[in-house]
């Protein structure tokens, strides 16, 4: 199963050479937060996209916008334009700002029923992603997960095993989410964003997450059916794994149980052991307990080995960008490949003790074959996907 | 699916009542149930709604903590996949013998709390309940259900329109084929507030909106409702819903032999109703068409349309079921069980 074709959209860049060029210079993306009202919060900034007012069909909402432009990169990059294939996409709030609007209105007597229905339909993702993949020419059954945080890694799981199972040759994947102003207060009402605004994943004292918008895609493709068209191969999909953590709604077991499963069963496919693996994008979301528990899971998943394991979180770049997180976390370790090249754990100022693996605190040159990429969302939903450079058809 | 698959546990939890007996009882009576008003001021005056509810009477939300402070809808998925897993296997689950898959399919999801919260946010965020917010995500009835087993095993949430059920039994299909998992539940479900009920009332005025779970325990085993036939559904996105609903009928190939039952996704509300009236004109057999009882339930009512079906199986009236379901804006997508 290798990928043929990757985009990306965040508030580092509008596509793959834009984040490339960002991450590997060390860039971060907040700004202000101009989208809702947020003069009540306590935080008041987030990865914002400055996002193009025109040249997007009227009824797609933003996050969909988000997923067109990516979805659409992806399929240039894999010199494909439509066909008949699976869509796999991932998302938390889908069309949520939509939603919001629906909401307001109806709370007016004087709202137009016809206005309302309007909001209604463009509100589902269903219809979002038969729109979207109307415009990108793409014939096939749709599958939407929401997997809150994991969703987008979840997708390209998805579609990795129905490729694998010789279900479907090809399947475009991936995941979006745009800011919105429900989620938005959901995190700040929770305490869960920095109230600096400056997520500092694996910090000693990080104090919360950064939220951000954006979107990834791939097409997923079997490694015969990209040779027998001459695809391009940006690198093969080795290992995925899945598992629930029980432990809480919104919190992880202290421990990593749930993480330590996925990363082992994700290894155990791909037939690696852990000092194989030259970078982990780590879920690492900025708050306490994330990073405690991922860096436990870490450490007991490399064993001896962890003082050797390579691990930064491009969050504390973009922000959390939720069920796009896991997709455009995995494009990043598309661009690490390629590039030769580590994202970094930005500012941070003192390691946490949980780290006991080598923590990238600015971005530095590696020879890099193989990289593994966590995602963990509420609810528990954990996965880990494992992309590989060598061995390549 | 290459393997043998069959529904070995249904659960339900309808406006006819908490189990599959209350709600095929109400099928068999073919009566549709009596709706109550759903009311809200709005402006000077108040919109009210007719829904149909699931009775609070008879409630078998099971007791596990973290239920106590969740929306409706995560209890009627607790009752319905309780019902569907059966005390042997929740036994076997929670002590970690039985490796049990989660997938949930749902279009609205926690809408209670979503207004709830989403209230408190425009009247003044920095007061926004946080103990609210969790329980708004798309994903938070799958988690506790899975909590509720104890199994770490995967746990997917799907969006969608009422056909996704079948996405998620595809899905589930895919696991047990794999191994990932030894059984899986699939669970649909649906509540009621004034946001969605209103909402689908602007498609059109005679929908009856309505609210419950169904759950399917799947695994490779024998039993009275094996899956013969589960297609790929047909995406809308090249093919109108006429279209797609007759693709949809010719690869189910059910064979209209008299002992062959088909159950619809008609809800009694013609111009949505078309594509699939349609589609499957010419069907002489006996047909079954649970929303006309049981209300829209939205998410939820390809579910109860499955267990229905598996339902029918097990009394040993029909030889085959076939079940079809025309979604309202994703897809054509249909089953077909025998015994």
């Amino acid at each position: 199963m290798v990928v043929t074709g990757a985009g990306v959209v965040s508030p580092m860049g509008m596509d793959f050479t834009e984040n490339a060029a960002g991450f590997r210079a060390g860039r971060t993306a907040f700004s202000p937060v101009t989208l809702f009202d947020v003069s009540r919060q306590r935080v008041g900034t987030a990865g914002q996209i400055d996002l193009p007012e025109t040249g997007f069909p009227s009824r797609m909402d933003r996050g969909s916008q988000l997923a067109w432009l990516a979805a659409r990169e992806a399929l240039a990059a894999a010199g494909l334009s439509g066909g008949t294939m699976p869509m796999i996409v991932g998302t938390s709030a889908a069309a949520m700002p939509i939603g919001e609007d629906y909401y307001r209105a109806a709370q007016s007597p004087t709202q137009s029923r016809r206005a309302q229905l309007h909001r209604v339909e463009t509100y589902q993702a269903q219809r979002q992603m038969v729109d979207m993949a109307s415009l990108l020419e793409i014939d096939g059954r749709i599958r939407i997960v929401s997997n809150a945080c994991a969703s987008g890694a979840n997708a390209i799981g998805q579609a990795f095993h129905l490729v694998r199972m010789g279900r479907a040759e090809r399947v475009l994947a991936g995941g979006y989410d745009a800011l919105c102003q429900l989620v938005f207060a959901g995190f700040d009402a929770l305490q869960a964003l920095s109230p600096s605004g400056i997520p500092r994943p694996f910090d000693a004292a990080r104090d919360g997450l950064a939220l951000g918008e954006g979107a990834g895609f791939m097409v997923v493709e079997s490694a015969a059916a990209a040779k027998s068209r001459g695809a391009r191969v940006i690198a093969e999909i080795t290992g995925y794994g899945a598992a629930t953590d029980v432990h809480h709604l919104t919190q992880p077991h202290p421990n990593g149980d749930a993480a330590l499963i996925t990363m082992q069963t994700a290894c155990a496919m791909a037939g690696v052991s852990p000092e194989q693996i030259d970078y982990i994008n780590s879920h690492g979301t900025g708050t306490p307990l994330n990073d405690v528990a991922e860096g436990n899971a870490i450490r007991r998943w490399a064993g001896d080995a962890v003082s050797s394991i390579k691990v930064s979180s491009t969050k504390s770049a973009i922000g959390h960008l939720l069920g796009g997180a896991g997709a455009v976390e995995s494009v990043i370790c598309l661009m690490a490949m390629e590039g030769q090249w580590l994202p970094a754990s930005l500012m941070v100022r003192e390691a946490d003790p949980v780290c006991t693996f080598d923590l990238i605190r600015e971005p530095r040159e590696a020879p890099v074959r193989r990289t593994l990429t966590n995602s963990f969302g509420f609810g528990g939903a954990n996965a880990t996907l494992i992309f590989e450079k060598e061995g390549l058809p | 699916m290459s393997g043998k698959l069959a529904i070995t546990g249904t659960g339900a939890v309808t406006p006819a009542g908490w189990g599959v007996a209350a709600m095929m009882e109400a099928l068999a009576s073919g009566e549709t149930i009596t709706p109550s008003l759903l009311e809200r001021p709005c402006g000077d005056g108040i919109l009210s709604t007719p829904v149909l509810r699931v009775p609070a009477l008879g409630a078998t939300t099971p007791k596990f903590g973290r239920l106590r402070r969740t929306s409706p809808i995560s209890k009627f998925s607790a009752a319905a996949a309780m019902e569907a897993l059966g005390e042997m296997r929740f036994a076997e689950s929670t002590a970690g013998r039985l490796r049990v898959g989660v997938i949930f399919t749902l279009t609205n999801g926690c809408v209670n709390y979503s207004n709830r919260f989403f209230g408190e946010v425009l009247a003044d965020p920095a007061l926004a309940s946080p103990i609210l917010f969790p329980e708004t995500v798309f994903n938070a009835p799958s988690s506790h259900l899975s909590a509720l087993i104890g199994s770490t095993a995967p746990n997917d949430s799907l969006i969608g329109d009422a056909s996704g059920f079948f996405t998620g039994i595809d899905l589930a299909a895919e696991w047990i084929e794999r191994g990932d998992v030894n059984g899986c539940l699939v669970v649909a479900a649906e509540e009621t507030d004034w946001l969605s009920a209103e909402a689908l009332c602007l498609y059109s005025k005679a929908y009856l909106p309505a609210e419950g779970a169904g759950a399917i325990y799947l695994e490779a085993a024998d039993g009275p409702a094996m899956l013969h036939h589960l297609p790929d559904p047909v995406s809308y996105q090249f093919h109108g819903r006429l279209t797609a609903a007759r693709k949809m009928r010719e690869t189910l190939a059910a064979n209209d032999d008299g002992a062959t039952l088909l159950v619809d996704s008609q809800s009694g509300v013609r111009r949505f109703d078309q594509p699939e009236v349609s589609a499957w004109r010419d069907w002489r057999g006996p047909r079954w068409s649970p929303k006309r009882v049981l209300g829209e339930s939205m998410g939820a009512a390809g579910a109860l349309q499955v267990i229905a079906a598996a339902e029918a199986l097990k009394s040993g009236d029909y030889r085959q079921v076939v079940v079809s379901s025309v979604g309202a804006n994703q897809q054509a997508a249909g089953i077909l069980l025998g015994a």
